[in-house]
């Protein structure tokens, strides 16, 4: 009785599992109702597992496909010219890189507003002078602020696969989404499907079937000096790359404590378990 | 335990001064060193001791977190990310913090789900598991003010969906709701009473623990037979015997949390927090933090009105119910027996109602609709019924296997076959081991 009552259980929570992913992918038939329509691809990051750093060529190209694409329309401002040091820039290609953009400071002594070149302490701006007008500019939406795109985006999983990512520690749902968003304009959305006007098909995107950006990378579009790939495939790689550092600049740093951290608690365990069994080896318990 | 003489005896000078007039290190002695704890506990009695290390750690890590963040609804985001990019080592600070109010439910979840295993809310320990549910209700209400503080869109939106449940109460609800808010919507009132409350909530969360321990030591530990301490032999010394066992279970812990913190920080979290709150801008899905996804389940699974209460109340009724409930746990449950490894089938229902909390908690994180719906229904009948149906009625009618006289006996009987010194803990089963 008791084990019939058991295994009944068992089967209840299986034909509840089995009826949940039925409805999970229910949703991505037909017409769809829930996004994106395709996961991510995976990337295979320099920075992904414990030892994973940041591949600093790659950030430098990433930094490049940002400034001459992306800065168009987004700004990055929770990210410092300074902490471009990270990259592997020197004081004064950072002073050079900050003198480039324009500042507005104020008021001076005078009580004026006035306009001087960016020092290293300032933080890469907005190409609109506020929201309002950056959403005029972009057909009735701001555009995002990069300074955490790569945390604050990530596809769901799904069961199982989020209580594996536990043990391969699966962290880079972020940049693994914006590479997918911006390598997957050249799908073709499926027959009979209504795209609204304005806006561009990409089964990848995350709250919808389409966007408001245009395909914004194509071929040979920015310059590499070191010989790396000139293709939609490469720019996606090191722009997400890059905005990955700048969301989460400490990582390498997080990594190598973190493995300083298990390494001590590993030994510190063993030590106290043989102490524990030394302990309680004349008690039986 | 307590009412036992104490056995401490000051050796210096100085020690007798002090015993003499304020008899603190008497206290301590008497409590974490002479105290006597049943020989046979397990690991899961060690989850105690992980708690009060845990919020030891949330509060230094939150007093410093504090030094550095701007309770303002224009800042808060900015003063948070400051801290994440140019606070020495603040990147460490927040991540212990976010993750270790996670890693602290954790803890507590085992340390209730043991209790509710071994029986651990029965007479005379019915005060001490009270005291324990008002901890859990303290830390759910901080826990919930926390998330608030970063001002990202789950944080608002989350407030506005929790704090939203009060206006379904009758009459008082919009009073009570604005109340919280300190104005009609969540906004800068909300965030710095949420800062405050952030801040005084682990105060009284320690206040209700010291109870929670004095009580503990009135009556002293469970253990896995549930059979009280008759004898001395049944008991061994706190130190060094729980206090290494303690402190091995503490480690294997803090391993497993650093884990999180250092690998997968974000693992825990909501993309969404990283944006920052936009009242005019409402998330696909609004989701609480993970620790709260089964009561959520049970909200949302009311849709439906019963008679005068309609499906809003009810789901916050059923909500409330869910954590009132255990409440009343010591009186629910008729069985003379406390332990589950003498009780065959509450052992049954009680895994069952284990895996119907994760499966809820499952179904709290999915958007409410079309099978999930029904799926959270029955999910949310069993829960309700386990405590109010198959408590009270399995206590009369289940037959226990027969009781060991006394701890000693049960675990020299365990260790018969083994040979008696060494520790058989390591591979038995988690009813068994000890």
């Amino acid at each position: 009785m008791k084990k019939i009552l058991a295994s009944l259980a068992v089967l209840g929570f299986m034909m509840a599992g089995t009826a949940a992913i039925a409805q999970e992918e229910a949703h991505n038939a037909a017409e769809p109702t829930h996004f994106p329509i395709h996961k991510p691809k995976l990337i295979d990051w320099s920075f992904s597992g414990p030892f994973g750093t940041y591949d600093k060529a790659q950030l430098q190209r990433g930094l490049k496909v940002f400034k001459e694409v992306c800065s168009a329309c987004h700004s990055m401002n929770l990210v410092s010219f300074r902490t471009l040091e990270d990259l592997g820039y020197s004081e004064a290609q950072i002073k050079a890189l900050a003198a480039e953009y324009t500042v507005q400071d104020g008021p001076n002594d005078d009580g004026d507003m006035f306009e001087r070149p960016g020092i290293p302490s300032d933080h890469f701006q907005s190409p609109f002078p506020n929201e309002q007008a950056a959403a005029a500019a972009n057909g009735g939406a701001a555009p995002p602020d990069f300074s955490l795109i790569a945390k604050a985006r990530g596809v769901e999983r799904g069961f199982p696969t989020f209580v594996f990512d536990i043990f391969t520690q699966y962290a880079e749902n972020g940049p693994d989404y914006i590479h997918s968003l911006l390598t997957g304009y050249d799908e073709q959305p499926p027959a009979g499907m209504e795209i609204a006007e304005g806006t561009h098909y990409n089964p990848y995107f995350i709250a919808g079937k389409s966007l408001a950006m245009a395909k914004p990378l194509s071929d040979d579009q920015v310059t590499y000096d070191d010989g790396s790939p000139q293709t939609v495939d490469q720019y996606a790689r090191d722009v997400s790359a890059f905005l990955m550092w700048a969301a989460e600049p400490h990582l390498e740093d997080r990594k190598k404590t973190g493995f300083r951290v298990v390494v001590f608690l590993l030994l510190f365990a063993g030590l106290m378990y043989m102490t524990k069994r030394k302990v309680w080896a004349n008690v039986p318990h | 335990m307590s009412e036992g003489h104490s056995t401490y005896t000051p050796k210096t000078g100085l020690g007798r001064w002090f015993d003499a007039r304020m008899p603190l290190p008497r206290l301590v002695y008497d409590s974490f060193i002479a105290y006597p704890v049943p020989r046979n506990l397990n690991y899961a009695w060690t989850f105690g001791g992980i708690l009060s290390i845990m919020l030891v750690a949330q509060i230094l890590t939150g007093i410093v977190l504090a030094m550095h963040y701007v309770s303002d609804t224009n800042l808060a985001f900015g003063s948070v990310e400051k801290i994440m990019r140019d606070v020495n080592s603040g990147w460490l600070l927040r991540y212990l913090h976010s993750n270790g109010a996670s890693f602290f439910f954790i803890a507590v979840y085992v340390h209730i789900f043991r209790g509710l295993y071994y029986g651990s809310y029965k007479a005379p320990r019915e005060l001490l598991w009270i005291l324990g549910c008002i901890i859990y209700l303290l830390m759910m209400a901080t826990g919930f003010m926390g998330y608030v503080l970063p001002w990202g869109q789950m944080s608002f939106w989350g407030a506005t969906v929790i704090t939203g449940f009060f206006t379904a109460v009758p009459l008082v609800g919009t009073w009570i709701q604005e109340l919280l808010l300190g104005g009609f919507a969540v906004d800068n009132p909300t965030l710095n009473r949420f800062f405050a409350l952030h801040y005084l909530l682990p105060f009284m969360i320690a206040g209700v623990v010291v109870l929670h321990v004095w009580a503990l030591h009135v009556t002293g530990q469970n253990n896995p037979t549930g059979i009280e301490v008759k004898s001395k032999t049944d008991t061994v010394a706190f130190t060094p015997y729980a206090t290494i066992k303690d402190a091995l279970g503490m480690i294997v812990f803090l391993l497993v949390f650093a884990y999180f913190v250092f690998y997968m920080p974000n693992y825990l979290g909501h993309p969404d927090n990283y944006t920052v709150a936009n009242p005019l801008k409402t998330p696909a899905h609004i989701v609480p933090e993970w620790y709260f996804l089964p009561f959520y389940a049970v909200l949302r699974a009311i849709t439906f009105n019963i008679g005068p209460i309609n499906s809003k109340l009810g789901g916050v009724l059923a909500m409330f119910g869910a954590i009132a409930v255990l409440f009343v746990v010591p009186w629910l449950d008729t069985s003379k027996v406390r332990s589950a490894v003498y009780r065959p089938w509450y052992k049954l229902f009680f895994w069952i109602f284990a895996a119907n909390a994760i499966f809820l908690g499952w179904l709290g994180s999915r958007p409410a609709e079309g099978t999930y719906v029904v799926m959270a229904q029955i999910a949310t009948l069993y829960y309700f019924a386990f405590f109010l149906v198959i408590m009270p009625l399995l206590g009369l009618i289940e037959t226990p296997r027969r009781l060991p006289n006394s701890i000693t006996e049960a675990v020299l009987e365990k260790n018969k076959g083994a040979g008696s010194g060494h520790p058989s803990g390591a591979t038995a089963s988690a009813e068994t081991r000890g």
